[in-house]
């Protein structure tokens, strides 16, 4: 089926003894897209990766990826996708060309078929070279950096040409460069037509990288759209204070998307209209005393992040 | 099939890198052959030359131990991610933990012809023809191969490697309560009861009696039931206990 979604999920939920995972969670990616899972830690974006990469069966409800329907045609999807986990899925005690043709023997085409140990060399060879890693083909994965360990990861899930390929938090723990160079290899990806479903908590990376991205709360999915959508979906600025005291500064900070305690500075949400901007300063401080300075700037992905994955019933701090 | 091939051949690499765990699984026999033979032979009356009556136990021993570090394996491939990567690739537990067994039957089988050879040069002298040492070699093989799986289904049981390894004490002391050292009617009557039955007993005796070419009597068979007994129900266990660890 070609002209399927990538992925198609429908009322997914996962439940680990007591803990609701995943209450019902709807996904569509068209292919070749590049499409993001952010959200917090305990989010359930593992749980929700997992389950469309047939590692882990949800409780409830339906997925196709590839068009291949998850349940009852497991080897097909599998054939049709690859998953980079948040552990790097290598033998240390192997080197990189050894782990790069162990797994290449170990696919299968499409239709089934088996690849050759000379067709497995030749494929070893170029996701080497393609990953920049030739040099250290022979090497131990063990005397390897986390950066190359990352790369190397990531050829290994590209032997068999996946059609869609999941990465689960792919650039945790990375250094910058390494994370730039995983961005340009997930944008080279994409330009060859591969479908990439990716998890992060970063949102720097989710607005870079994404066509779509879809926010995971506590189970649930509680935005999508693209990265613009988001932030105007939330608004469009985001009004600093600096307040005079510390007493000011705790009896408001549960109401800020944005707060720096060293300063004194909390950040709300608004159109950035004088009315508006007018009638908020007044209801934070309408006695005039506290608030000792203000500025407005554009929100970012982030005020929106926090805005959209605040604990529902946050109490206010007391102390 | 090939698939455990391919898992067998990288379980075959990942051993031999284990630079460490192989001098210990190579040394141990060696050392305990000449521990027991030179420094408690001399005090141990077993009516024939102590080397011959002690070479099947010192065997059966470092069988255990070799074989007991598939458990270590079988949980550091469980830390890491790398399981998750074949089965993505539809590779199933079977040919996983295959592979981790017969790396250590292959494994094992270098320390046994050590063991041989090093007995060979002080004074082991069998008497079996060539239907006798097959039939032995047979028995230890099947004796590895279940203790190797067994092991493997230990390592799916535990959470750490370090836990795996108390699985290597275990297996290293079973040979002691049997007839592997010394005569077990030396021992106090409520341990003669456990050790005259257990497996390890049976295997040892079989052995012995092929490598000396004497009649073995249903002790043969009894040994191969309880090795392919252990096999069988550990590839049963250690299916489940698989798809559990990694649902």
């Amino acid at each position: 089926m070609p002209d399927a979604p990538a992925i198609e999920a429908t009322g997914l939920r996962k439940t680990y003894g007591k803990v609701e995972v995943l209450r019902g969670l709807d996904l569509a990616v068209p292919r070749g897209t590049v499409h993001a899972l952010l959200g917090p830690n305990g989010a359930g974006k593992t749980t929700t990766v997992r389950i469309l990469a047939t590692l882990t069966e949800a409780d409830a409800g339906s997925a196709r990826v590839a068009g291949h329907d998850l349940r009852t045609e497991r080897a097909r999807a599998r054939r049709a996708i690859s998953l980079t986990g948040q552990f790097a899925a290598l033998d240390e005690m192997q080197t990189g060309a050894e782990n790069l043709r162990m797994m290449a023997r170990l696919t299968r085409t499409h239709g089934g078929a088996r690849t050759s140990r000379a067709a497995a060399r030749t494929r070893a060879a170029e996701l080497l070279d393609r990953f920049d890693l030739a040099d250290a083909a022979d090497r131990l994965v063990r005397t390897y950096s986390g950066g190359m360990r990352r790369r190397l990861d990531l050829a290994a899930s590209l032997v068999g040409q996946p059609e869609v390929i999941f990465l689960d938090e792919p650039t945790a723990g990375l250094d910058p460069r390494s994370r730039q160079e995983l961005w340009s290899v997930v944008r080279e990806l994409s330009a060859r037509g591969t479908t990439v479903f990716l998890t992060t908590q970063y949102l720097e990376e989710a607005d870079r990288l994404a066509d779509r991205i879809a926010v995971l709360h506590g189970g649930e999915l509680v935005a999508e759209g693209t990265s613009e959508e988001l932030k105007r979906r939330v608004a469009g600025q985001r009004l600093d204070v600096v307040l005079t005291d510390p007493a000011a500064y705790l009896r408001l900070v549960s109401q800020a998307v944005y707060s720096e305690p060293e300063t004194r500075t909390l950040g709300f949400l608004t159109d950035g209209g004088a009315p508006q901007v007018r009638a908020l300063l007044d209801a934070l401080d309408p006695d005039g005393t506290v608030i000792e300075r203000f500025s407005l700037h554009t929100a970012t992905l982030d005020d929106v992040f926090l805005t959209l994955t605040k604990p529902a019933h946050q109490e206010p701090s007391h102390v | 099939m090939s698939d455990t091939l391919i898992m067998t051949g990288r379980s075959v690499r990942l051993s031999r890198r284990n630079v460490d765990a192989l001098i210990m699984a190579m040394a141990l026999p060696v050392m305990l052959l000449l521990i027991f033979v030179y420094f408690f032979g001399g005090a141990i009356n077993t009516g024939t030359e102590y080397v011959t009556y002690v070479v099947p136990g010192v065997l059966l021993l470092c069988a255990g131990f070799g074989s007991a570090s598939t458990a270590v394996a079988v949980t550091e491939d469980l830390k890491g991610g790398v399981i998750d990567r074949f089965r993505s690739l539809d590779i199933g537990g079977t040919p996983i933990l295959a592979g981790h067994v017969l790396a250590s039957t292959a494994r094992n089988l270098i320390a046994t012809a050590l063991v041989f050879a090093l007995a060979f040069a002080i004074g082991f002298r069998p008497s079996a023809g060539p239907g006798g040492w097959l039939a032995a070699i047979g028995l230890l093989v099947a004796y590895i191969a279940a203790l190797s799986w067994l092991s493997a289904t230990v390592g799916l049981l535990v959470k750490s490697p370090e836990a795996a390894g108390g699985f290597t004490f275990f297996v290293s002391f079973l040979p002691y309560p049997s007839s592997a050292f010394v005569p077990t009617d030396t021992m106090p009557s409520w341990l003669q009861g456990f050790a005259a039955h257990q497996p390890v007993t049976h295997v040892i005796e079989a052995v012995r009696g092929l490598l000396l070419g004497q009649p073995v009597g249903s002790t043969g068979w009894v040994a191969l039931a309880w090795c392919t007994g252990i096999l069988a129900a550990s590839v049963a266990a250690s299916g489940a206990l698989f798809k559990r660890r990694t649902a």
